[in-house]
């Protein structure tokens, strides 16, 4: 167990005065291994969070470099990095907030040729990625590495999200099946995004992660909790595992295989 | 008949099928929703043969594939 130094007990005690978290809770968060796949939208809220809170390894993934449209929501980053390599650009955030966090970096793209080796060596995995070829592939492995995840989506003022426990709870392939076609797509940068949308979720995911990681509350396993920042209306949808799910039903898939790339310049 | 959808109780004329339910409304893009009829998924080959019925719970969820 880990042995928190006095910088480390000032520093989270405002954890550790929480009754459900405590010192016990904090060095389960010290001893805790977590996967960010995109360092975007989701990524950077997901990512400075689970910093400061002490994780103590992070994962980061993307193969991206800043751009200026980014900056309007991708809090990690500063107009000081347009250019540079998102994973490095957060890095240097993370460890800014959080000397003690070891963050490992993965400048790429995952594909069903890496995601399965990098996924296995985490204990919990954050979806931050903004295509569905991502989403799927994402939910494939986890459930083949059976390594639990939480899926989040956003468009425009909008966001859902669910917390997957592979052969426990409903995947993403339960409820979604499958990609839809490319042509249906509304997903990509002409859609558009409020930018406070992605701080919302990510923020949820970020609490989900770290409530699987002390083992407190009741994880969004079943359900997906979807919002409107329109109307701030929020609402659970409750389901179960579906037995006959393509992915993590009865037969399920065996091996993992890339999804068809979306195009992003098709019909609104 | 009283249906519920998304969680609101609306009325809507019997006997229609789940297709039907759709354009009513407005579900513009079929392909982006998920149709969970009384806690079962629906395929999408099912939309134009399952009549709904008084009392039953309709949720439509919309794929967000957004995130960066």
């Amino acid at each position: 167990m880990k042995e928190f130094s006095d910088e480390e007990l000032e520093r989270y005690s405002r954890h550790i005065i929480l009754q459900d978290v405590g010192i016990e809770g904090q060095e389960k968060i010290a001893n805790s291994k977590i996967l960010v796949i995109g360092a975007g939208g989701l990524g950077s809220p997901v990512a400075l969070y689970l910093a400061a809170a002490g994780v103590g390894e992070i994962g980061i993934v993307d193969g991206d470099v800043v751009d200026l449209s980014n900056l309007q929501r991708q809090v990690i980053h500063a107009t000081a990095d347009i250019g540079v390599p998102k994973v490095l650009s957060a890095k240097a955030k993370m460890e800014a907030i959080n000397p003690n966090v070891k963050v490992t970096i993965y400048q790429k793209f995952l594909d069903a040729s890496n995601i399965l080796d990098i996924v296995k060596g985490y204990d919990f995995v954050i979806d931050g990625t903004d295509n569905f070829s991502a989403k799927f592939l994402i939910n494939d492995a986890c459930v083949l590495a059976n390594v639990p995840y939480s899926h989040g989506g956003i468009l425009r003022f909008g966001g859902q999200t669910m917390t997957i426990k592979p052969h426990e709870s409903a995947c993403y392939a339960c409820v979604f099946d499958a990609p839809p076609p490319a042509n249906a797509i509304p997903t990509c940068s002409s859609a558009g995004i409020l930018g406070a949308v992605a701080g919302m979720l990510g923020t949820i995911q970020a609490a989900e992660a770290l409530k699987y990681i002390v083992g407190v509350g009741e994880p969004l396993y079943n359900r997906l909790l979807t919002f409107d920042a329109k109307t701030m209306n929020f609402r659970n949808v409750n389901f179960k595992k579906n037995p006959k799910c393509r992915v993590c039903g009865g037969e399920g898939i065996k091996e993992i295989r890339d999804y068809e790339a979306v195009v992003c310049e098709a019909k609104l | 008949m009283k249906l519920t959808i998304n969680g609101d109780v609306k009325e809507i004329k019997d006997g229609i099928v789940l297709s039907e339910l759709l354009v009513i409304e407005d579900v513009e893009q079929p392909d982006m929703v998920s149709v969970q009829l009384n806690d079962e998924f629906l395929t999408k080959d099912t939309y134009a043969t399952t009549t709904l019925k008084e009392g039953d719970e309709i949720n439509f969820l919309y794929f967000m594939g957004g995130g960066a």
